[in-house]
Formats: C-alpha cells, sequence, structure tokens
C-alpha cells in the first residue's frame, strides 16, 4: 500500500513506481498480441500470425526483467508491510501476463491450420470471447495501476460472464462438428482457441486477487462459482445442462 | 495519535508475564510515556521498535525500575510482574533484579577475568560452594553460546574478548542469576553482523527459558527473533501485534510509514 507519504530514499520510489509501469506495459503489450492473434484469424493472414508468435519472445524477456528487478528489490531494499506485497504482487502478476501472452500466442499459432482449410460459420464467434478477454485484462491492468481493489474485484466477479460466453461457444462449436464431419478440424482448432481465451480470463482474475492481496493485505475468497462447465462430466453440449451448479 | 480510541489496545495474551497499565512517564516536566497498556507474554520474544527518542528504551528501563535511582524521574500506572505490582515501592528492588536481566547497547564486562564476571552477581544473592559456582558459571557461559570460545582462558581479562564475545558474556552474566525475563536494548548496534547472528541465534535459543523483551533500531532484527512487535511514537504505543502482522500489514498508516522507511 502507497500510504501517500514518500520513501526517505528517493530511488526507492523510483524503482517501485518502474516496477508498476513496467507491468502495465507488459499487461498491454499481451492484450495488443490477443488482439492481434483474433485480426489474424479474421484475415487468414499466415505470415501475421507468425509476427505474433515470434512477438511472444519480448514478453518472456519482460517477465525475466520483471523477475530479475523483483529479486533486485528484495535483497537490496528488504521490502516491508505495503511495500512487500506490492513487490509480491508485481512478481505474481509478471507470471500471469506472460501465460496471457502465451495464449494469445498459442491463439495465433492455430490460426496457421485453420486458414489452411476452407472458413467455417463458427469463426467468427471466437471474436466476442477475445473481446470480454481483452476487456478484462485491460480492466484489471488499471485497477492494479491505480491499486483498486474495487475494481479488481469487479472484474474478478465479471469473469463469469466469459465462462458462460465460452460454454455457449462450446455447444455451437459441437452442433457445427455434428452437422458435418468436414468441420471437424476446424472446429476443433476454434475449441482449442476458445479455451485458450477462457483460460485469459482466468490470469486475469489471478491479477484481480494479487491486486486484492496487494491492496488489503488478505486473500479475494473464492466465492465465484465456477461457470464454464463443459469439463462437467454430466455436460451433453447440447440442451438440459446449464442449470446445474457446477464444482466450486 | 491523543484521540484515545485510535491508541493501541492491549493484545489479548494467554499468560502475560508483564501486564501494563495506563503507564505514564516523566523526565522532570518532560512528558516521556503517555499511557501505555500492553501485555507481554511469557517466554517469548517482544520487540519494541520506534524513531529515536518515542520512549522505547524508557519503557524498557522501567521494566527493571532503573530510573528510580535518578530525583525528578516519576512512573505512574501499574507493571504487574506476575500479578505483582513492580512499580510499588514496596516490591524490592533486589527480588526485581533477582527476575530480570538486563543487557544494554554497549557491551560492558567488569575489568576482571571472565569467570568473575558471571560469578560477581551469583556471589551477590547467592552463597556458593566452588564446584556448584564452577558449575553455575560453566553454565550460564554455555546458553550464551560463549564456553567453547572461552573455556580454556577462564582466568583471563574479559576486556580482552572481542565485542560480540563481551555482549554475550554480559548475556551469560545477566541468565546465571536464572532471571525470568531479560531486557535487551538494543543489544547488538555495536556489533558486526556475524556477532550479531550469533547473539539473534542465542535469543532464539533462550526464549524457551526467559521472558524476553528486546529494544531494537534495527527492523529487519525485529522481524527476525521477535514473536510480537511493538511500534511506539512520541510516547505512545501505536501498534501492538504479531510480528507477522506488523511487518505484512499493520494496521496504522504511522505502522507503515515506519517501517517502510517512509518517516519523514
Amino acid at each position: 500500500m502507497n500510504t501517500g507519504t514518500d520513501h526517505i530514499i528517493k530511488s526507492y520510489d523510483t524503482e517501485l513506481s518502474r516496477l508498476t509501469a513496467e507491468i502495465v506495459r507488459m499487461g498491454e503489450l499481451s492484450v495488443k498480441q490477443l488482439e492481434a492473434a483474433i485480426d489474424v484469424v479474421e484475415r487468414r493472414d499466415e505470415r501475421a500470425a507468425q509476427r505474433v508468435v515470434d512477438n511472444d519472445d519480448t514478453i518472456d524477456q519482460m517477465e525475466h526483467d520483471i523477475s530479475h528487478d523483483v529479486v533486485r528489490l528484495l535483497a537490496l531494499r528488504a521490502p516491508m508491510a505495503g511495500d512487500l506485497r506490492n513487490v509480491f504482487a508485481a512478481l505474481r502478476t509478471a507470471a500471469d501476463i506472460e501465460r496471457i501472452g502465451d495464449y494469445a500466442a498459442n491463439v495465433a499459432k492455430r490460426s496457421i491450420p485453420l486458414s489452411m482449410v476452407a472458413p467455417v460459420q463458427p469463426a467468427r464467434g471466437l471474436e466476442h470471447l477475445a473481446r470480454l478477454a481483452a476487456t478484462g485484462v485491460r480492466e484489471v491492468l488499471a485497477a492494479y495501476q491505480e491499486r483498486d481493489a474495487e475494481r479488481a474485484h469487479a472484474v474478478w466477479k465479471n469473469d463469469t460472464v466469459l465462462d458462460e460466453a465460452y460454454t455457449g461457444y462450446f455447444r455451437q462449436l459441437l452442433t457445427y462438428m455434428m452437422e458435418d464431419p468436414r468441420n471437424i478440424t476446424p472446429c476443433t482448432h476454434l475449441l482449442f482457441m476458445a479455451k485458450n481465451i477462457e483460460r485469459i480470463g482466468d490470469h486475469a482474475t489471478n491479477i484481480a486477487e494479487n491486486v486484492w492481496f496487494q491492496v488489503t493485505g488478505e486473500p479475494l475468497q473464492s466465492q465465484r462459482r465456477k461457470l464454464d462447465q463443459t469439463s462437467s462430466a454430466d455436460f451433453s453440449g447440447l440442451a438440459g445442462s446449464g442449470d446445474k451448479p457446477a464444482r466450486p | 495519535m491523543t484521540d484515545p480510541a485510535l491508541a493501541a489496545r492491549p493484545l489479548p495474551v494467554a499468560s502475560p508475564k508483564f501486564t501494563v497499565r495506563d503507564l505514564h512517564f516523566h523526565y522532570g516536566d518532560f512528558h516521556a510515556l503517555k499511557g501505555i497498556d500492553m501485555d507481554i507474554p511469557e517466554k517469548q520474544v517482544t520487540a519494541i521498535i520506534g524513531p529515536s527518542g518515542c520512549g522505547k528504551s524508557t519503557l524498557l528501563r522501567i521494566f527493571n525500575r532503573i530510573y528510580a535511582i535518578y530525583p525528578k524521574l516519576r512512573a505512574t500506572g501499574s507493571i504487574l510482574l506476575d500479578g505483582e505490582n513492580i512499580l510499588d515501592p514496596r516490591y524490592s528492588m533486589n527480588r526485581l533484579r533477582s527476575k530480570i536481566g538486563m543487557v544494554f547497547q554497549k557491551p560492558v564486562p567488569f575489568p576482571m577475568t571472565i569467570f568473575e564476571n558471571v560469578a560477581y552477581g551469583i556471589r551477590h544473592h547467592e552463597k556458593l560452594s566452588r564446584s556448584d559456582m564452577e558449575g553455575r558459571v560453566e553454565q550460564a557461559l554455555r546458553s550464551s553460546a560463549l564456553w567453547g570460545e572461552v573455556k580454556d582462558k577462564l582466568k583471563q581479562n574479559a576486556l580482552g574478548l572481542s565485542g560480540g564475545q563481551q555482549q554475550r558474556l554480559c548475556i551469560a552474566r545477566a541468565i546465571a542469576l536464572k532471571p525470568e525475563v531479560l531486557l535487551l536494548d538494543e543489544p547488538t548496534s555495536a556489533l558486526d553482523p556475524i556477532a550479531t547472528g550469533r547473539i539473534e541465534q542465542l535469543v532464539e535459543e533462550l526464549k524457551s527459558e526467559f521472558t524476553i523483551v528486546i529494544v531494537t533500531h534495527n527492523m529487519q532484527q525485529a522481524a527476525r527473533v521477535s514473536d510480537l512487535t511493538a511500534f511506539m511514537y512520541l510516547g505512545e504505543l501505536i501498534e501492538f501485534d504479531k510480528t507477522e502482522k506488523i511487518f505484512t500489514k499493520p494496521d496504522k498508516k504511522q505502522t507503515e510509514d515506519y517501517i517502510t522507511g517512509r518517516f519523514g
């Protein structure tokens, strides 16, 4: 927690602000990667897809640099209380953003084989999921930057919307596959891509938990019902199972 | 922090060794402690931290009534040691000092042999045979983790020891009297990191036998050695809680500002 007072040692403040700024920059890059990945799916542009995949190295490098900065801060500044939670949250958040970057790159990678088969109708539905995920990540980054626990909590709660959208999309893909077996290959790719995007939402909720802990010193208790029901045993993929409560 | 509602409440302690209530202290006209309430648990390490002049050393010294030898110094309120008020003049100083040992910032060995440094205090309180005395001195030196280094030179002058050894000798001298409480007033501020580490290790070992109260300027030290930490500022107890809580999520802004190095 920043109590509004500067540290006696000014360079300590500079280092902590730089850490936050780097994480926000890394987060923005990961969202741009996700948006670029969706764009290449729509444009069926293999070369652009490869560029998105290659760009993930930048995010990986940033995570590496942030880990290095965190270790240095821990060793040289021995942060306490709010500063300690700040540095701890930074380390965890950087790891979450790194995963978000990986998932975005995975989406781009799968767009390459997808563009080699005839276009399928449900490909467009992916964009809706991606938009929800990108909004969540942007919101949670803003909450991180502003140290706004309530805003982070809102993102955390709102992940159910993405989970439900994913479940709906899953069902939709199944109907296409049942309708025509030639849809199975592209729809399977789309299914993996959708799952990747759904996981991005989970990492946004992890970041929300980091922000909550950083600000309040308390863990954000898991109260939210997991609404991605596609992994439950009795999920048929079709109507009738959506009203059953999933595992907590 | 004059609003009583904002002052730290005594932490509920299962078996308090000291129960401090509404303790005020004056150096002449200067009001050094302003209504301290705290319970210090038995056989645990309680650290007192705070900026210079906050009253932490004053508080520590009241626990063994050092102030009583100076005129114009006045303590009001109560400090119960196992239920008896040690501020009451009827509580004999000899009895108090036999229960409470103290170690200061600078090691102050007596200008005599290592053996005599430890034996001196014991003689003051008890008559022991030569062999019993040797046993007691050895036991105290072992407990203070000094025996291995001095067992072959017990007849040498204590002033020849290193600073860290001298400080451990002072701890040996204090624990030789089998006190119940050890008060440590910045015991490592004059020592190098290795000697400091040895004293901290010793504190860890001694807490199974003694109630330890340590005043330190070194917050990392408080974090490393103590179970509970009290933060004092301008003569008031601002916050007193489990050390882990104080150093990860203190309740008061002043505590947070101090331990994160923001105090202006």
